[in-house]
């Protein structure tokens, strides 16, 4: 860990308790960024800036916003902008701090992602269960109305573009992109297939639309302030800017915080004291989840990876959504495998035949294996199942699904079975232990402590 | 009780306004339903359907895949325990069990008086708050079991009512569009927003 | 620039097979072109894919390593290389199958689809050995219905989308939908909205395991113990393609067949199960006669011969040719319709002849407007005018087609009818609400393009409005008979005004009964011949082939009702014809069938009208006979034989030919096929058009009847169709035809004749050396007199048809009699105040004909000023109103 000082860039005004009102949003500093962009950028600059930032997409998949925003065809009108604001991924809870207590931070971001790419209009998905944040981003849209900072001829200017608040009503898929757009047309929130309907050219309406989780847009107005070079300077070779990360669990002290990204590792935001403090009660670390549910578990011996996509992928999971969730010694493997698959079970949108009986099969084994019925076959038996959803159970997955949530629900079994196979066996009565499906390990890399006892 | 009020439909309209297609206003009036009516109505149903110019059962369709949007009357208080995972890790399980005890009813089940609806939920992103709930979409965090006690209490005194408004109602406050709205952008209507012309004059003064 | 062209191709590979695909093509269809199956529950070639079931993934490599795609959702590209029967493709499908597999019920045995279900065979084919699902199945309520005609199994469920797929993006009509969430998902109804559609049973069709299945065929047959025949519906004149299944001589189901000129696989419900009627208990089985108690009695075939041929030939004693008379002939095959017409007009030597019962379009126009093929109309970027009925109504697979085509290919419609249709709401591009009587009027101003005023209803910016969307780019006139309350010459003088001022105006004829249009064709209506030619033109060649003819142009259905209520028919044959419920007139038609000294009936049922006849000689009926049928558009296909008449019905060609050998006569025809080669070498239009030819696969879709074949024009040529191809590639084979395959005429613009569109069809030479007849009609010019509004107290009566009616048909089938809807007069909701009545009362409705008493029902598709009564529907008969004289009928309404 770095000990320099690092800008607070999306965390900045957490501390303040009226920082979501639109005055003192502007007395820190607040839409200087956009009134700078649209009196002294053309649309092509601003686009630069975020380029030249490398900004990363916060939403999962981590992909660069410029790359993103340079997809959209030209030439193709009207185009929109989509705010994924639908944070559900279990472990995750940093997109909703921004909205409930910095919206105008992201609405300022929302309107230097429009006046960039051109989109006419921008919808802003909001996660249904969060009605406090629907409140600050309503007030704060008709704030900003009033203030000439959205809608008709933004401060004077020929920049035209309405936000519309728009909220979801309880489907974790819809934090997909394709299907929070087919939310978004007011019909069940099913994923498209990509390809072909990546959403920068076939997205809302068959329209391009630009899909952009609220942390990533939320960078925005720092970016276009200070130069998307000032940005690039913090962080790593392949993670620049900060990042925010959840720590939760069996930590002294979980929180959201925002770090310097690439540089951080996984020990410093779990153990140090300006972060998460150490695992409670002196226990010891069982295994952590790097990235939000559908990321593959960690062990002791990944602590000292840096909090960079590369290295983790490499190692074999993701940082995902920014969600690490902390697990004990004290941890059941099997049942927090089981919950986390009953979460991807529950949430399956029911298009792909593999994941809507897939999970719904799993889950019913691993509720069976706890309560006491299991088999020491079903061991196996479920990591056959995971290899029909995700052949040879890799990761990156391979998928037989459309969407990653399939696969997503392989994720916790795989990771539980690898390494905790003696419990699983503990559960089921004993009996002999027969090698992995496939007999191939789960990582792409091998763990570096055997699976088995 | 069920079609919508005059003053509903009067919303529900400038709600339809907002969007290039009539159906993507369908979320948003499925929920002015049930903050009409506490839950989402047959009848409700049927008027949105008209409203928006789909068939009653592709409404059912959208609004069944929620799970926010209740299709029979639930308790006054929703009360969303979660029990994911870094909820379950300190003691979410526990406290939904707690809290099942205390109101008499198993999670999915509503109490005799109509007060309180439990129910199991995924995670609700508070995951630092663990363990958490939620009454009616408001958060309350860490939550021990003392607490949840005097919770209940509270709510069944309507000491919260400030802050826990009646099931169905979630956002309190309404976005208006005002007069300096943009307008919608059909999808059909291919024009060039007017600022990216800045990016070819910007061109033209570089050479 | 040249855009002849073949449309660009990629090379993939497939299982080591080197492959052509267009581009775009998908890899599951270009696969199964090339003769390599990949399994599927979720793709349908006429359905947008989904990506659902996973069924068909295999791995396809595009430079970037193999990896599983589903090929139902990938557009071939060049270079791609495909296994599917690779272990990892193997694997992943026997997941997908187990994963189905789990919470399928395992009631096979008594499942409908048992033995043709592709979730079984596909088990077989691909599936797990055994089953490793201990945990409980999923549970649903056992059958709901969600119609009256379907019914839905969620446990056998497989989620594939096809059949909510079909509802919303074919049917337009997405009242059944997935509901719930993940492993719960289920298909479903909105409580108290059943499926009411009227192309429900496609779902049953298209569903492929047996979670739909249809009320009539339930737990009927097992589909190793049917027998089937391919055919050509003819429950209207779309003539959508089908294959008739029976077990033990009982039609049992029919189901659609892909036949991409025509359904595309769909069919109507009516179409799809009024098979009961064929097994219905009500079948004429033998003949009867009347008693001298006046009662219908019983009878042999040789009595009732003899009864029928003594009068007739008593008739003809009596009066000569003008006293015999023949009405119906439209539910006939092409050769059974073409012994009748020899019979009466080349044997007895009567032009009182007509397939129509008054209810349809002069047949000039029918046969002397350039004809348009349905592809024709539905051709992407076109604009089609409805000057005809409602088609979802009449014609649903012409619907289905029509839909489609605007939904998907940017086809206009401008639609002119006095009260809505089914285009109206979402489909029509313009609506023109014209005022009944007033279509010529309305048609001359959206050809000018303009109006000062408002005309026949129309304001001049509906006008404006409708000839913009008109435009002048390709126009196809769908023409036919909105309502049977206004004249039908108003609407052929309409058309006939577009003919002579759109240069390549096409017409698509909406005549809905069954084979109208093989009886025009086949010389059934006063003044023409078989093969689309006049009696006039015709004479000297038809001389040359059958013994007489008829002196002069003889009468319709309306005149010979006429005649015989003046006492003036000896002898009136119903040829499958029901003018008591069909005719507009029904006063009229009484006092015809009344005033007829001898009538003689040929039917399948007792209908209201053969309960009138002296003789009644029962007929052999669909799936009972074999040959051909000819559809709007004029294309002949064939129907099939499947089981046995009832009793001793027999075909309607025999009965002709035993009615010719009573009189002393020789009808020289001895079987249908015989028939049919009678036909190809008499009827000029017919030339070349061979029962062989449509047993070929270029014959498989039917061939259509006097298309341009030969044109200069290189772009028209190519537009001719398929049927030609089939008719050139036949003409190639031997010496007949091959001339009227080579002949380079150019088309040849007659605006008073109009046969340019059957031109090119010149048969060979006849050894006689008279040439035969060019094939064409001449359009008349039809005089319209335009009725003054009605006044004040007056309603404009408006008499439309609805799918399920008092029909013989529909009545005759248990499951579809209950789906006919009273008769009701349907009032815009403003007129009620004025009129002083409330919606739901019953009110008199008095013409100067007759009056009915229905009840009222407030209808905003209703313009103000007209009233809407449906024909033919229980609890009031629209036609007791109509005044047949009259261009138009108006009505008063009161309370009883
Ligand atoms: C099953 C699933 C759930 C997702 N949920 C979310 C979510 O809740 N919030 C989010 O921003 N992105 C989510 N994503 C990622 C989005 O699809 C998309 O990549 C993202 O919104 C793009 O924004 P970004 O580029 O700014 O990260 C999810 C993806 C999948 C496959
Ligand atoms: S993988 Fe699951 S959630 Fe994703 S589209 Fe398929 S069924 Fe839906
Ligand atoms: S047939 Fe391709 S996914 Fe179903």
């Amino acid at each position: 860990m770095t000990d320099r000082e690092i800008p607070r860039i999306v965390s900045a005004r957490w501390d303040l308790a009226d920082g979501h009102t639109l005055e003192r949003y502007r007395e820190t500093g607040g839409y200087a960024a956009l009134e700078k962009a649209v009196t002294t950028m053309t649309p092509a600059q601003v686009h630069e800036e975020v380029k030249a930032a490398s900004l990363l997409g916060r939403g999962g998949a981590g992909f660069p916003a410029g790359v993103k925003w340079g997809f959209t065809p030209p030439g193709v009108f009207p185009r929109y902008l989509v705010v994924n604001g639908d944070e559900s991924e279990p472990g995750t809870y940093k997109d909703r701090i921004i909205m409930e207590r910095d919206p105008h931070l992201l609405i300022e971001g929302v309107l230097l992602a429009c006046y960039a790419i051109g989109a006419a209009q921008a919808f802003l998905y909001v996660r249904g269960e969060m009605a406090l944040a629907q409140e600050r981003l309503a007030q704060a849209l008709n704030d900003a109305y009033a203030a000439g900072l959205i809608g008709r001829n933004i401060l004077g200017s020929d920049f035209s573009v309405d936000v519309v608040l728009h909220w979801g009503a309880g489907a974790y898929i819809v934090g997909e992109e394709t299907a929070l757009i087919e939310s978004l047309e007011g019909l069940r929130g099913m994923p498209r297939l990509k390809p072909p309907f990546f959403p920068a050219a076939k997205g809302l309406y068959m329209q391009p639309t630009v899909v952009n989780n609220v942390e990533t847009l939320s960078n925005l107005p720092w970016i276009v302030a200070n130069g998307g070079a000032a940005f690039a300077d913090l962080g790593a070779e392949s993670s620049k800017g900060t990042r925010l990360f959840a720590v939760s669990g069996h930590v002294r002290n979980p929180g959201v915080f925002e770090v310097e990204f690439g540089t951080t590792t996984f020990r410093d935001v779990i153990f140090g004291e300006r972060y998460a403090d150490g695992i409670r009660d002196g226990n010891r670390l069982k295994a952590f989840i790097p990235g939000g549910a559908s990321a593959p578990w960690f062990y002791e011996e990944h602590l000292d990876l840096p909090l960079e996509a590369g290295a983790v992928g490499a190692a074999g999971s993701m940082l995902g959504s920014g969600a690490i969730v902390v697990m004990d010694e004290t941890t059941d493997a099997v049942k927090a495998a089981w919950r986390i698959v009953r979460f991807f079970a529950r949430e399956s949108c029911g298009k792909c035949t593999p994941c809507r009986e897939g999970t719904a099969w799993l889950e019913k084994i691993l509720r069976r294996i706890l309560d006491g019925h299991g088999r020491p076959a079903d061991v196996d038996k479920l990591l056959d199942i995971c290899d029909n959803i995700s052949p040879s159970i890799t990761f990156p997955p391979k998928q037989t699904t459309i969407c990653p949530l399939g696969p997503s629900a392989v994720s916790p079994i795989a990771s539980a079975i690898m390494r905790f196979r003696d419990e699983f066996y503990a559960y089921c009565g004993g009996g002999e232990i027969t090698v992995p499906v496939n007999g191939k390990a789960y990582l792409s890399t091998p763990p570096t402590v055997g699976a088995n006892p | 009780m069920a079609r919508f009020t005059d003053e509903n439909v009067a919303i529900a309209e400038e709600i339809i306004a907002r969007y290039p297609r009539k159906r993507s206003a369908l979320i948003p009036l499925l929920h002015l339903a049930q903050e009409q009516d506490g839950y989402v109505t047959e009848e409700a149903m049927e008027h949105i359907a008209e409203l928006v110019g789909i068939t009653p059962a592709e409404v059912l369709g959208t609004a069944s895949f929620y799970e926010m949007f209740k299709r029979e009357p639930v308790g006054e208080y929703l009360v969303n325990v979660c029990t994911n995972i870094s909820c379950m890790l300190l003691g979410g399980e526990e406290l939904l069990h707690h809290l099942e005890n205390r109101l008499g009813i198993k999670a999915g089940e509503t109490t005799p008086d109509g007060k309180f609806t439990l129910e199991d939920v995924e995670c609700i992103a508070a995951c630092t708050e663990a363990p958490c709930l939620q009454v009616n979409y408001r958060y309350f965090y860490r939550v021990t079991p003392e607490r949840a006690d005097q919770l209940v209490e509270d709510l069944r005194a309507g000491k919260l009512s400030h802050e826990v408004p009646r099931h169905g109602v979630l956002s309190r406050v309404r976005q208006v569009l005002p007069e300096n709205r943009a307008g919608v952008a059909p999808p059909d209507r291919n024009v060039e927003p007017a600022w990216l012309a800045r990016n070819e004059t910007a061109t033209e003064g570089d050479t | 620039m040249t855009d002849t062209s073949a449309p660009p191709t990629v090379t993939i590979t497939v299982d080591g097979k080197t492959i052509e695909a267009a581009k775009g093509e998908l890899l599951i269809a270009a696969a199964e072109r090339h003769g390599i199956y990949i399994p599927r529950f979720c793709y349908h070639s006429r359905m947008r894919p989904v990506g659902m079931c996973r069924m068909c993934l295999v791995q396809v490599d595009t430079g970037r390593g193999p990896a599983l795609q589903p090929s139902c959702m990938l557009e071939c590209t060049d270079g791609m290389v495909v296994t599917t029967d690779d272990p990892v493709t193997k694997k992943a499908q026997e997941g997908v199958l187990e994963f189905l597999l789990i919470n399928h019920p395992l009631d096979c045995p008594v499942c409908d689809k048992g033995g043709e279900c592709p979730l079984q065979d596909q088990t077989l084919a691909y599936g797990p050995g055994e089953s490793r699902f201990v945990e409980e199945k999923r549970h649903f309520e056992k059958p709901i219905p969600v119609s009256d005609l379907v019914l839905l199994d969620r446990e056998r469920c497989i989620l594939c989308d096809r059949c909510t797929r079909f509802a919303k993006e074919v049917a337009g009509d997405a009242f059944i939908h997935f509901m719930e969430r993940g492993s719960t998902t289920e298909v479903n109804t909105f409580p108290d909205h059943p499926f009411a559609s009227y192309f429900s049973g496609n779902t049953v069709q298209i569903c492929p395991v047996g979670a739909l299945t249809a009320v009539p065929y339930r737990f009927k047959a097992r589909p190793w113990d049917l027998e089937e025949v391919e055919s050509t519906c003819t429950s209207c004149s779309v003539g959508c393609r089908v294959v008739v299944q029976s077990s033990r001589n009982r039609v049992l189901r029919y189901m659609g067949v892909d036949s991409d000129a025509v359904n595309w696989g769909w069919m109507c419900d009516k179409g799809r199960f009024d098979f009961e009627a064929i097994n219905s208990d009500d079948r004429l089985g033998d003949p009867l006669v009347r008693d001298e108690g006046l009662t219908l009695k019983t009878t042999t075939w040789n009595d009732a011969l003899r009864r029928a041929a003594t009068a007739i030939r008593q008739g003809l004693e009596r009066s000569g040719p003008e006293g015999f008379a023949v009405i119906g002939g439209a539910r006939l095959t092409n050769e059974s319709q073409y012994a009748w017409v020899k019979l009466t007009k080349g044997l007895i030597g009567s032009d009182n002849m007509d397939a129509q019962l008054g209810d349809g379009l002069p047949a000039e126009a029918v046969l002397g407007l350039p004809r348009a093929t349905i592809d024709d109309a539905c051709r992407p970027g076109g604009t089609v005018l409805l000057l005809g009925p409602d088609l979802k109504e009449e014609l649903p697979v012409l619907y289905l087609r029509l839909r489609h085509a605007v939904v998907n290919d940017g086809v206009k419609v401008v639609e002119m009818a006095s009260t809505a249709t089914s285009l109206t709401d979402g489909l029509a591009a313009a609506s023109l609400r014209y005022r009944p009587g007033h279509a010529l009027s309305v048609v001359r101003a959206l050809l000018a393009g303009d109006a000062d005023d408002e005309v026949g209803g129309v304001t001049p910016e509906a006008i404006r409005a409708a000839a913009g969307v008109l435009g002048d780019g390709p126009l196809t006139v769908v023409v036919g008979r909105a309502n049977l309350a206004e004249s039908p010459r108003s609407i052929a003088a309409a058309a006939a005004a577009i003919h002579h001022t759109r240069p390549g105006v096409r017409f698509l004829s909406a005549l809905r009964r069954a084979n109208v249009h093989g009886a025009l064709e086949l010389g059934l209506s006063p003044g023409l011949l078989p093969g689309r030619v006049t009696l006039d033109a015709g004479r000297d060649w038809y001389g040359q082939h059958w013994p007489t003819l008829p002196e002069a142009k003889g009468l319709d259905t309306t005149g010979i009702l006429r005649a015989a209520a003046d006492g003036k028919v000896d002898t009136l044959v119903l040829l499958g014809a029901d003018p008591l419920a069909d005719h507009p007139d029904r006063e009229l038609a009484e006092r015809g069938l009344g005033g007829a000294r001898v009538v003689i009936a040929v039917d399948q049922f007792l209908t209201e009208s053969v309960k009138q006849a002296d003789v009644v000689l029962p007929a052999a009926g669909y799936a009972e006979v074999e040959g051909t049928t000819t559809n709007l558009e004029g294309r002949v296909s064939t129907v099939g034989r499947k089981v046995t008449p009832p009793g001793t019905a027999q075909p309607d060609w025999v009965v002709a030919a035993e009615l010719a050998a009573r009189l002393g006569l020789d009808l020289g025809l001895e079987s249908t096929d015989r028939i049919a080669a009678e036909i190809e070498r008499v009827a000029p239009a017919f030339a070349g058009l061979t029962w062989d030819v449509l047993s070929r696969p270029a014959g498989h879709d039917g061939v259509v009847v006097g298309l341009p074949r030969v044109h200069t024009d290189g772009e028209e040529a190519a537009e001719a169709g398929e049927g030609d191809e089939a008719r050139d590639e036949a003409a190639g084979d031997g010496e007949a035809g091959a001339e009227g395959a080579t002949a380079q005429e150019p088309v040849v613009e007659r605006a008073e004749t109009a046969a340019e569109s059957a031109e090119g069809a010149s048969p060979e030479k006849q050894p006689t050396g008279v040439l035969p007849p060019e094939t064409g009609v001449p359009v008349p010019v039809w005089t319209v007199i335009e009725p003054p509004s009605p006044d004040a107290y007056s309603l404009r009566l408006v008499v439309a048809r609805k799918l399920y009616d008092r029909g013989t048909l529909v009545r005759s089938s248990p499951s579809l009699a209950e789906l006919a809807e009273p008769a009701t007069l349907r009032l815009n909701p403003q007129d009620f105040e004025r009129l002083g009545v409330a919606a739901g009362d019953d009110v008199r409705i008095t013409s100067p004909r007759g009056n009915v008493t229905v009840p009222t029902v407030p209808d905003a598709g209703v313009p103000k000023g007209i009233a809407l009564v449906h024909a033919n529907l229980a609890g009031g008969r629209a036609n007791v109103l109509i005044d047949g004289q009259s261009p138009v009928t108006d009505v008063r309404i009161e309370l009883p």
